[in-house]
């Protein structure tokens, strides 16, 4: 269980992926996010994202700049189709 | 930063990349400039579809050929770009379209492309969640070997393979200017420092404009903003995707279980503005449950804005001009950059190392609007 510690919940990401995607050169936290769909499930990276900047740093030695967090999208929580459909107020 | 290179590319999406990796596997010393990050631009906020149906004769045989590349893509470049055909299904809502699609389908089979037309019940046996009355559909067309591939994991891989060839890409640095003397291309001047060449690829996207401006070369493209939008993960439930140009809706189901589609609206105009739209969210769910009401109970998480490199005539701009020796336009994809990307960079390929010229690049030429030799592809969606 050593290597199984999960950083992305929505996806099922792990500590190992993440480490070894940074090994493979993806060293820029929008690529990584591509790479592994970190902060692409339902919680956006509220979760991950904080966590796998942090893995970034420790391992590149370069700190990452707030401003290259991945941008928040609407509607930010789920919303069902159905009630985006709806002309109810 | 290198002092020299063969071949300056200039844009780090999949064309861009697919660029260098063609390029660097014939053996040439390749530089890629992009300014943001791979797969920052349009490449990074597409729908992921490969389509073959089109309208006009040079789109389908791009399409065609890119299929048969895509195919091997995993093979060749060592990583699994996620390609699976799960068909292109497009509605026909009245007898205008049916025509149109008859036409289609009769020049796409002339090339040897498998398309057929479906009645009602045939859309239901390929796409079961789909309401053909609320989508007022009197039938459709169907070729199974459209599908889908992963955008973000073809241009990794692509860039991955084009290092191994020997290319370098720098990401984070913005090309801000290129030098020419006596109509021929010299250097490429960047912010971080500026490097010898003779040919430089505008691979850039909607920034293609602002690149082609600094030799002095006028293009027709405008941006145009459009949004897409991503549902939860949900059990497998159709391969397809599902197109209407009338209602101008796609979607599809991805690889991991997520519905992602995109339609036009309004709001939708050019320029360079990323803010995404309430009214978007709402078109977007009151076709898409229309289509297929299935839906309704399904969440979206997030949508997001991506923009079109815009032609007059909806068709890319490719290869060289007289006016700048050693500029090669690759741009304009209007909407279809990573569909018809595996195809574009092996001509364009073949251009640069053998000087080999086909039909499709002539037709393809930024000279077309100069002649007015345009006809219009009418198959666009979104």
């Amino acid at each position: 269980m050593k290597n199984k510690a999960i950083v992305c919940r929505c996806e099922d990401i792990t500590l190992e992926d993440v480490e070894k995607a940074i090994d493979e050169g993806y060293t820029d936290l929008e690529e990584l996010r591509k790479k592994l769909r970190i902060g692409m499930g339902p919680c956006q990276g509220r979760v991950c994202i904080q966590i796998i900047m942090k893995i970034l740093e420790k391992k590149t030695g370069k700190k990452v700049s707030r401003r290259d967090l991945p941008t928040s999208r609407p509607p930010i929580v789920p919303v069902s189709l159905g009630t985006l459909a709806s002309d109810e107020k | 930063m290198k002092s020299r290179a063969d071949v300056v590319i200039v844009g780090g999406g999949v064309n861009g990349c697919g660029l260098a990796y063609n390029l660097a596997k014939r053996d040439m010393d390749v530089v890629v400039f992009e300014r943001d990050y791979l797969t920052s631009g349009a490449t990074g906020a597409c729908g992921a579809g490969i389509r073959q149906q089109w309208s006009t004769r040079d789109n389908t045989l791009l399409a065609i050929d890119s299929v048969k590349i895509f195919e091997k893509l995993s093979k060749e470049l060592g990583e699994d770009i996620d390609l699976r055909h799960g068909g292109y299904l497009i509605a026909i809502h009245d007898d205008k379209e049916m025509q149109q699609a008859e036409k289609n389908v009769e020049m796409q089979r002339s090339l040897g492309l498998k398309v057929d037309i479906l009645n009602p019940q045939e859309i239901n046996d390929v796409v079961p969640i789909l309401d053909v009355k609320g989508m007022n559909a009197i039938g459709a067309t169907f070729c199974p070997t459209d599908g889908h591939a992963n955008p973000f994991k073809t241009t990794f891989a692509y860039a991955n393979a084009a290092k191994r060839c020997g290319a370098t890409i720098y990401t984070h640095t913005e090309v801000v200017g290129i030098k020419t003397q006596k109509k021929q291309v010299t250097e490429v001047v960047t912010n971080k420092g500026a490097v010898k060449t003779n040919i430089v690829i505008n691979a850039a996207g909607v920034w293609s404009k602002d690149i082609a401006k600094m030799v002095g070369i006028k293009v027709p493209n405008v941006p145009i903003r459009k949004e897409i939008m991503v549902t939860e993960r949900l059990e497998p439930m159709f391969e397809a995707m599902v197109i209407s140009f009338k209602d101008g809706i796609y979607f599809s189901q991805q690889k991991e279980g997520q519905i992602i589609g995109g339609i036009p609206i309004p709001e939708q105009k050019v320029g360079y503005k990323t803010m995404p739209t309430v009214s978007f969210m709402q078109h977007m769910a009151r076709v898409l449950t229309r289509y297929a009401p299935v839906l309704k109970h399904v969440n979206m998480l997030r949508h997001w804005t991506g923009f079109y490199d815009v032609t007059p005539d909806a068709r890319p701009i490719l290869g060289e001009t007289k006016d700048v020796k050693g500029f090669i336009h690759c741009h304009g994809f209007s909407g279809h950059g990573f569909m018809l990307s595996p195809m574009v960079c092996k001509l364009l390929s073949d251009f640069i190392v053998d000087d080999k010229k086909s039909e499709v690049l002539e037709s393809l030429s930024l000279d077309r609007f100069k002649d007015k030799r345009i006809e219009h592809e009418m198959s666009v969606v979104g």
